[in-house]
């Protein structure tokens, strides 16, 4: 299918997982309406939630899930070599997400408290930038399939995708959402990267980050206001925590 | 102008005539916030019940039934190597009732924007032209300060405009629409005794602002103190969330992106408003950023509310509705910032 006379290229794509619970690759099988179309886009060459073929011949790798044992570090490797392009989804890869949680404790009381007295290989977590190159984050818990979608798009046009570069507040007063802090929550949502279209916020929770730091966040305002409002400093530190996305700057 | 009473209860009768053939927007309450004050938007109301005109003010101005967040503006579709368009700007007629000067004055000047006579836009005026307004004076809250703005009082560009009398309204017409739809119900001819009230709730209302905000010769002390330091110490605090343009009842930018459907054989041109003191708003092709700091920004916005727009139209963008100033989570407010500018310029 031509668009504006142009032809679109298919993609070969293959999904991997890593240390992740599979809802962004779940994601990717999602939106229903559009699930037909875009699998005709895309060239599924490795992906098992949609197809049993194995292939080796991707150009595109998605990657799902964060480092978390030292066998994943090869296979990662493996793939990168293979690859074209490499791109992170989902809060996991992109940022370590939940998982790196675990970093906060000593990894063999981590492995007990999991796995008891049959102790499992664990390392200290990872994102996927962290082992080897990156060429695409697209972030989220899970990610957004619409705006997988129209990665997609770009990907077929090989044109570049731009992510929205302003705060999550912007969608959410675009949806007409009452303001979580005026409420008395805490939100990240003023130095979190938007592109989620603020679900959380219409919700009624405060934004957890899951998207990682806006561009030219003003991180030391919003301390500051946070504070103001009465939050403690840890409870703001778990929430910046939480996804791994504010490493760094907490 | 003309004037005519009507009971409360002939109000609600008017109401609910305009219920059965328009979708009525009005105050509604939609929550309390931390300290137990209610928050009021504007929504769609089924039942007179549901509006709640003695709101204080609503948290999103009633813009976004005119300049939606978001809209198609046309939606395009190809096949066999052709094309065609399809452009709706119909709406459905829809009235607001309950809308206060402030936010009227508003659309008085989103009109010079949008709907000047060589470029109008056709959404916008559809919107602007199916809509009734019926507006209301109110006491104001103790942050307004659509008063020092020249916002508080408004003479046209509604429909009706009704004053709380105690047990009656008094109304003023602005429209034949507006003529006629009062002609459905039981309005009465002005009294003497009428008036009389009118002109002292007024003068109550007149008198009873807390803000003020001194805005003379404000175009020329912005020129003045272009590289105060001032901008840096509020811009500092700016978040860069667009929150204030969002809420402000006069903020019209705007980028429009395109949409192409999964299977490539549709696409549409959305427009979604935006605002001056987002990061990318002044970044060109090839990457330059004109405004590339925050305090940079934030005086622009500024300076588009009371430079820019007086010299275009003789008169500040801004209608003293503090809304910015209460979704900032900065604290960032028109009072503050103008009274830090004044200081600035009386000099050390
Ligand atoms: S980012 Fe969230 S949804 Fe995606 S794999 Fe990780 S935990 Fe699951
Ligand atoms: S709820 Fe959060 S995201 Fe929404 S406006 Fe408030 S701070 Fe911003
Ligand atoms: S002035 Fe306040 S509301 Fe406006 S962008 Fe800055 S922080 Fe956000
Ligand atoms: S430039 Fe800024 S202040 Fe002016 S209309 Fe646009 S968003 Fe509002
Ligand atoms: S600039 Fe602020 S006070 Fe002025 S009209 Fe806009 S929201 Fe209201």
């Amino acid at each position: 299918m031509k668009y504006l006379r142009l032809e679109p290229k298919r993609p070969r794509i293959g999904v991997f997982d890593f240390t992740s619970c599979e809802g962004c690759e779940l994601q990717l099988a999602n939106h229903e309406e559009t699930l037909v179309p875009f699998l005709k886009a895309i060239e599924v060459v490795n992906f098992r939630e949609v197809s049993s073929y194995k292939g080796e011949d991707y150009d595109i790798a998605l990657i799902e899930g964060c480092i978390s044992r030292d066998d994943e570090v090869g296979r990662i490797e493996k793939i990168r070599a293979q690859a074209k392009v490499l791109v992170a989804i989902g809060s996991c890869a992109c940022f370590g997400g939940v998982n790196r949680l675990k970093n906060a404790y000593n990894l063999d009381e981590a492995n007990k408290e999991v796995y008891g007295d049959k102790p499992k290989s664990t390392a200290k977590v990872r994102a996927i930038k962290e082992v080897v190159k990156v060429d695409l984050e697209i972030p989220g818990c899970p990610i957004n399939k619409l705006e997988v979608e129209r990665i997609v798009q770009c990907l077929a046009f090989e044109v570049p995708f731009n992510f929205p570069v302003y705060p999550v507040c912007v969608e959410c007063k675009q949806r007409f959402t009452t303001c979580m802090m005026e409420k008395g929550q805490l939100c990240l949502g003023s130095i979190a990267q938007a592109g989620c279209n603020a679900p959380c916020p219409a919700g009624g929770l405060g934004c957890w980050g899951c998207r990682g730091p806006a561009p030219d966040h003003n991180f030391e305002e919003f301390m500051t206001l946070a504070k103001q409002r009465g939050f403690s400093e840890k409870e703001i530190s778990e929430r910046l925590g939480f996804f791994g996305g504010f490493e760094g700057r907490r | 102008m003309l004037f005519k009473t009507l009971t409360k209860k002939d109000f609600r009768s008017l109401v609910e005539i305009i219920l059965q053939s328009n979708e009525v927007i009005g105050p509604k309450k939609s929550g309390t916030n931390k300290d137990g004050n209610p928050i009021h938007k504007f929504l769609p109301v089924a039942k007179f019940e549901e509006i709640d005109l003695g709101y204080q003010t609503t948290e999103f101005s009633p813009k976004t039934y005119f300049l939606p967040y978001k809209e198609n503006l046309s939606t395009y579709r190809f096949e066999n190597g052709e094309w065609e368009q399809d452009i709706r700007y119909r709406i459905q007629p829809r009235a607001i009732i309950g809308m206060h000067a402030c936010d009227i004055n508003a659309l008085l000047k989103l009109d010079k924007v949008m709907a000047r006579d060589k470029f109008p836009s056709p959404y916008y005026v559809s919107r602007r032209r199916n809509t009734f307004i019926v507006g209301i004076d109110h006491e104001p809250a103790e942050k307004c300060f659509c008063q020092s703005v020249g916002a508080d009082t408004v003479t046209h560009g509604f429909d009706l405009f009704l004053t709380d009398l105690g047990d009656r309204y008094f109304v003023a017409i602005n429209s034949d629409r507006g003529f006629n739809a009062l002609a459905k119900v039981d309005a009465k001819l002005v009294t003497e005794k009428d008036s009389h009230d009118y002109l002292a709730v007024r003068a109550k209302i007149q008198n009873s602002f807390k803000t003020k905000v001194r805005i003379d010769n404000l175009p020329n002390l912005l020129d003045i103190e272009f590289e105060s330091d001032m901008w840096k110490k509020w811009g500092n605090k700016c978040l860069s969330c667009g929150s204030c343009a969002m809420v402000c009842p006069t903020c019209y930018c705007y980028g429009v992106a395109e949409h192409v459907s999964m299977d490539f054989t549709k696409g549409q041109k959305v427009k979604q408003l935006h605002s001056c003191n987002l990061v990318d708003f002044a970044e060109v092709a090839g990457g330059h950023n004109f405004r590339p700091t925050r305090s940079s920004r934030l005086k622009y916005r500024y300076y588009h509310q009371h430079r820019g727009f007086v010299e275009a139209y003789d008169e500040p963008k801004c209608v003293g509705c503090n809304r910015c100033g209460t979704v900032c989570l900065a604290g960032i407010n028109p009072p503050e910032v103008i009274a830090d500018l004044q200081a600035e310029g009386h000099g050390p």
